[in-house]
C-alpha cells in the first residue's frame, strides 16, 4: 500500500476507534443517568420502580403541606386531581413558587411503602411557565 | 402614536433587510457594481429603522404606556426606571426585537469595517446577513409583535416584571449573550459568501477571524454573567445546572471555541479549510437551535420564561431552512476546496485538530443529553424523561482533561512537525513540577487530600506554567521582550490562562464547597465547617415595589465577624415571593445565606453555603473574553487593511 494511504488509513482507524469508544461511554453514561417521569397514577399503581432515581410530579394537594417541628423536613401530597395521590418527603428548602394547588416536579426515589423521598423539588418558574411533564394535568384540573 | 411608529419601523426593517438579501446578491452574481454597492446603504437603513423600532418600545416602557399589550404584561409604574428599560427585553417579544437590533448592528459594523474587502465578497456577506434579519423580522412581525395594542380595554396598571428578573443581571446578561449568539451569524455569512464565490483561502479566514473572536468573547461573558446571575438570584447557590437553557448557550460556545482555533490553522497554514467552513455554519445553527430550545419551552428548565410552542415551530422551520440551505451549499461547493499543505505526526496542527475533535465530541455529548428527552418523547409517544447532571459530568470531565493536557503542549509545539524529544526536554520539568505542586498545594491549604482537587490543580498549573514559560522564551528571556510580543500571542495566552482559572474554580468549588439547609430559631446558631451562623433578628423592610422579611445573620469564624442580610421579598403588584440571598464575596471563598420559609414557632429555614474559589469560574471567562478581543488588535489585521486600501486606490485610479 502507498505509504501516504497507509498513514491515512491508520489515522482513520484511530479516529473511528476513538469515536466508537466515546459513543459507547456516552451511551452508557446516558443510560445510567436518565430519570423517567411518572405521574401520580403510575406511582400509585406500582408502575413506578421502587429504588432508582426517578421524577414524579403533579399538583400539590391543598392543605396537605406539613412541616416537622424540629427539623427542616416537609411532607406534602401530590395529586393528579383524579384520585391518585402520593406523599412526598423532602428535607430541604422548597422553591419560592411552591404553592398548594400548583404544579410541582420532584426528583428522588420511591420507597416500598409508597412514600416518595425527594432530593430536588422544582416548582413552576413563573405564572406562565409549566414544566412539559405537567401540562396534561393542568388542563384536566 | 409612538408604538405605531415602532411597528412601521419594524416593517421597514423587514422590507429593507429583504432587499439587502436580494439586490446585492443578484448584483454579485451578474456583476452589477451599483447593485452590489447598495448593500452598504441598505445595511445602514436596516440599522437605523431597527433603532427606531427598538427606541419606540423603550419609550412605551419608560412612559408606562400600558395600552401596548407587551408593556402591560411586563412592566409596572412602580418599577424603577432602569428596570423599566431592562423590562423591554424581559420577555419574548421584546427580547426578539433586541435580537433584531443587535443583528442589524453587527451587519452595520461589517459594512463599516469591511470596505477593503472585494466588493463581490462583502456584498454577498451583507446579503446573507440581510436574509437572516429579514427572517427574524418576519418572525417578530407575524408571531410576536411587541407593538400590539390592547385597545380599547387598556389596563390602567401593568402586571409587573417577573421579580426574578428585577435585577442588574437582566440589564446586562441578555444584551451581551445575544451579541455573542448573533455575532456568529457574521462568521456564518462569511462562510456562505465564501462558498458562493468559491474563494475559500487564508484571506477568507483572516477576514472572518476578528468577527468570530469578538462574537465568541461576548458569548463567553454572556454565559458567565448568566451563571453568576443564577448563582445569586435563584437562591440555590448553584452556578451551573446542565439545564437545557444553559446548554443552549453553551453549545454554540463550544462550537465557537472550536471555530476560533480552526480559523487560526486556516489563516496561518491554509489547511482545515472545509472543516472550518463547516464549523462556521454549525456555530450559528447551534445559536438558532438555542433560541428554539429557550423559546419553545419543549424542555423542562429552571430558567424558562413565558414560552409558546407555536413560536418554537417558526424558529424550527427557520432553523431547518438555514441548516438545510447552508449544508446543501456546502455539499455542492466543498469538493472544489483543496488543501495542498501537509503536516507531520506531531505538530501544532495536530494538537489543534485534537482541540477541535475534543470540543466537537463534547458538543455532541451535550447535544445528546439535551435532546434525548425530546427524542424519547417522540419515540415512546409521550413518555417523559430527564437527563441529570451526572451524565454531563461523566462525559464532559474526561474530555476537558484531554483538552487541558493538549493545551499545555500547544504553544510550545511548532507548525508542520515537532520532535517528541524537543517537547520532553522543554516541558518534562514543567510537567513534573505541576503534578508535584498540584498534589502538595491543596494538601497544604486544605489539609485534606482529594484526588479530583489535586488533578484539577495540577492541570491548571500545567496550562499556566507552559504558557508563561513559552511567553518568557518568546520574549527572548527578557522582561522588555514581553512588551514586544504580538497582540495575537498575548491574547491567546490570556485566554488560555482564563481557561486554567475557570478550570481551577470549577474543580475546587465543586469538590470542596460546604452546604447545609438548617432551621434557625431567633438567637439560634448553626455550624458549617469552621463557620458559625447566628440568626440575631428578623425585621420587616420596605423596598420600592416590595415588602420583605430581612434576617440578620452574624457570621463568626470567617475572619472578622460580620453580618449578612438575606431577604424574603413579597412583590406588591404580582404577589410573588422571592428569595434574595446575601453573599459575602471574596477571592478565595464566598459565604452565602438564603432564607427558606418561616416555621410555626418563628424559626426560619435557611440555606448556608461556603464556596471556595467560586468567583474564579467567572473571572476565568473574563480572561478568555479579553484575550479574544485583544487578539483582534493584532497589527497584521491593520497592516492588511492598509495594503488593501492602497491596492484599491491604485485600482480606482487605473
Amino acid at each position: 500500500m502507498h505509504p501516504v494511504r497507509r498513514k491515512r488509513l491508520i489515522a482513520v482507524v484511530f479516529l473511528l476507534a476513538g469515536v466508537g469508544v466515546t459513543v459507547l461511554l456516552v451511551l452508557r453514561a446516558l443510560n445510567q443517568n436518565i430519570n423517567l417521569f411518572y405521574p401520580p397514577s403510575q406511582v400509585v399503581s406500582g408502575e413506578a420502580p421502587v429504588g432508582p432515581r426517578i421524577r414524579a410530579g403533579g399538583m400539590v394537594k391543598a392543605g396537605s403541606l406539613r412541616r416537622a417541628n424540629d427539623s427542616i423536613e416537609v411532607r406534602f401530597v401530590v395529586t393528579d386531581m383524579q384520585g391518585a395521590d402520593f406523599t412526598v418527603v423532602y428535607a430541604g428548602i422548597l422553591p419560592d413558587l411552591f404553592r398548594e394547588g400548583k404544579g410541582v416536579l420532584a426528583t428522588g426515589h420511591l420507597k416500598p411503602d409508597g412514600v416518595f423521598v425527594a432530593d430536588e423539588v422544582l416548582a413552576k418558574h413563573d405564572e406562565n411557565y409549566m414544566p412539559p411533564e405537567l401540562k396534561g394535568m393542568q388542563k384536566s384540573s | 402614536m409612538i408604538p405605531e411608529l415602532g411597528h412601521f419601523a419594524l416593517i421597514l426593517v423587514f422590507v429593507l433587510a429583504f432587499s439587502l438579501g436580494v439586490v446585492p446578491m443578484v448584483g454579485a452574481a451578474r456583476g452589477y457594481t451599483t447593485w452590489m454597492r447598495s448593500a452598504f446603504s441598505l445595511a445602514a437603513g436596516v440599522a437605523v429603522f431597527a433603532f427606531v423600532a427598538f427606541g419606540s418600545l423603550v419609550y412605551a416602557f419608560v412612559t408606562d404606556d400600558f395600552s401596548v399589550r407587551y408593556t402591560a404584561n411586563n412592566s409596572n409604574s412602580l418599577l424603577p426606571i432602569y428596570y423599566k428599560v431592562a423590562a423591554v427585553w424581559g420577555a419574548h417579544e421584546g427580547s426578539f426585537l433586541l435580537w433584531i437590533l443587535i443583528s442589524s448592528i453587527w451587519t452595520l459594523a461589517v459594512a463599516a469595517f469591511s470596505r477593503h474587502l472585494p466588493l463581490a465578497m462583502i456584498s454577498r456577506v451583507l446579503a446573507v446577513l440581510g436574509w437572516l434579519i429579514a427572517g427574524f423580522a418576519a418572525f417578530s412581525l407575524f408571531t410576536s409583535n411587541p407593538f400590539e395594542r390592547a385597545l380599547p380595554m387598556a389596563p390602567s396598571e401593568g402586571a409587573d416584571l417577573n421579580p426574578l428578573l428585577q435585577d442588574f443581571g437582566l440589564t446586562v446578561h441578555p444584551p451581551i449573550l445575544y451579541t455573542g449568539y448573533v455575532g456568529f451569524s457574521v462568521a456564518f455569512a462569511f462562510a456562505v459568501a465564501a462558498l458562493l464565490t468559491g474563494r475559500l483561502d487564508a484571506a477568507w479566514a483572516r477576514w472572518s477571524r476578528p468577527w468570530t473572536n469578538v462574537a465568541w468573547s461576548f458569548l463567553s461573558v454572556g454565559i458567565a454573567l448568566g451563571s453568576w446571575w443564577a448563582y445569586y438570584e435563584l437562591g440555590w447557590g448553584g452556578w451551573w445546572f446542565w439545564d437545557p437553557v444553559e446548554n443552549a448557550s453553551f453549545m454554540p460556545w463550544l462550537m465557537g471555541t472550536a471555530l476560533v482555533h480552526s480559523l487560526a490553522v486556516t489563516e496561518k497554514r491554509g489547511t482545515f479549510k472545509s472543516w472550518t467552513v463547516l464549523l462556521a455554519l454549525a456555530a450559528f445553527s447551534l445559536s438558532l437551535l438555542g433560541a428554539f430550545i429557550v423559546r419553545s419551552g419543549v424542555l423542562t428548565s429552571v430558567h424558562a420564561f413565558a414560552v409558546d410552542p407555536k413560536r418554537g415551530m417558526f424558529i424550527l422551520a427557520f432553523l431547518g431552512v438555514v441548516v438545510g440551505g447552508s449544508l446543501t451549499l456546502y455539499a455542492v461547493r466543498v469538493p472544489l476546496i483543496r488543501s495542498r499543505v501537509h503536516f507531520g505526526g506531531l505538530s501544532r496542527e495536530v494538537l489543534l485538530l485534537l482541540n477541535n475533535v475534543v470540543l466537537v465530541v463534547a458538543l455532541a455529548a451535550v447535544l445528546t443529553g439535551t435532546l434525548t428527552p425530546l427524542a424519547y418523547e417522540a419515540f415512546t409517544g409521550g413518555g417523559k424523561i430527564s437527563v441529570g447532571p451526572p451524565y454531563f459530568n461523566t462525559v464532559f470531565i474526561p474530555l476537558m482533561v484531554v483538552l487541558a493536557i493538549a493545551l499545555g503542549i500547544g504553544p510550545t509545539a511548532r507548525w508542520k512537525r515537532t520532535g517528541v524529544r524537543f517537547l520532553i526536554e522543554r516541558l518534562g520539568a514543567v510537567f513534573a513540577a505541576s503534578v508535584v505542586i498540584g498534589v502538595a498545594l491543596p494538601l497544604a491549604i486544605a489539609g485534606a487530600f482529594k484526588w479530583q482537587v489535586a488533578a484539577g490543580t495540577a492541570l491548571a498549573l500545567w496550562v499556566v506554567a507552559t504558557h508563561l514559560q513559552d511567553a518568557w522564551l518568546q520574549a527572548g528571556r527578557r522582561a522588555a521582550g514581553l512588551a514586544r510580543l504580538s497582540a495575537g500571542y498575548i491574547g491567546m495566552t490570556l485566554a488560555h490562562l482564563g481557561f486554567a482559572i475557570t478550570l481551577l474554580g470549577i474543580v475546587v468549588t465543586s469538590h470542596t464547597s460546604l452546604e447545609r439547609d438548617v432551621r434557625l430559631a431567633q438567637g439560634g446558631s448553626a455550624q458549617l465547617g469552621a463557620i458559625t451562623f447566628t440568626l440575631t433578628a428578623i425585621d420587616r423592610v420596605r423596598g420600592p415595589n416590595f415588602l420583605a422579611e430581612q434576617a440578620s445573620v452574624r457570621v463568626d469564624g470567617d475572619g472578622a465577624p460580620y453580618v449578612l442580610f438575606p431577604q424574603k421579598r413579597h412583590y406588591v403588584a404580582g404577589g410573588q415571593v422571592m428569595t434574595e440571598a446575601a453573599i459575602a464575596p471574596g477571592v478565595t471563598r464566598d459565604v452565602y445565606v438564603a432564607m427558606g420559609e418561616p416555621m410555626d414557632d418563628g424559626a426560619w429555614t435557611m440555606r448556608l453555603h461556603y464556596k471556595p474559589l467560586v468567583r474564579w469560574v467567572w473571572v476565568g471567562a473574563l480572561f478568555m473574553a479579553s484575550g479574544g478581543v485583544l487578539a483582534i488588535t493584532d497589527v497584521r489585521y491593520r497592516r492588511l487593511r492598509v495594503r488593501r486600501e492602497a491596492a484599491a486606490a491604485v485600482e480606482s485610479n487605473a
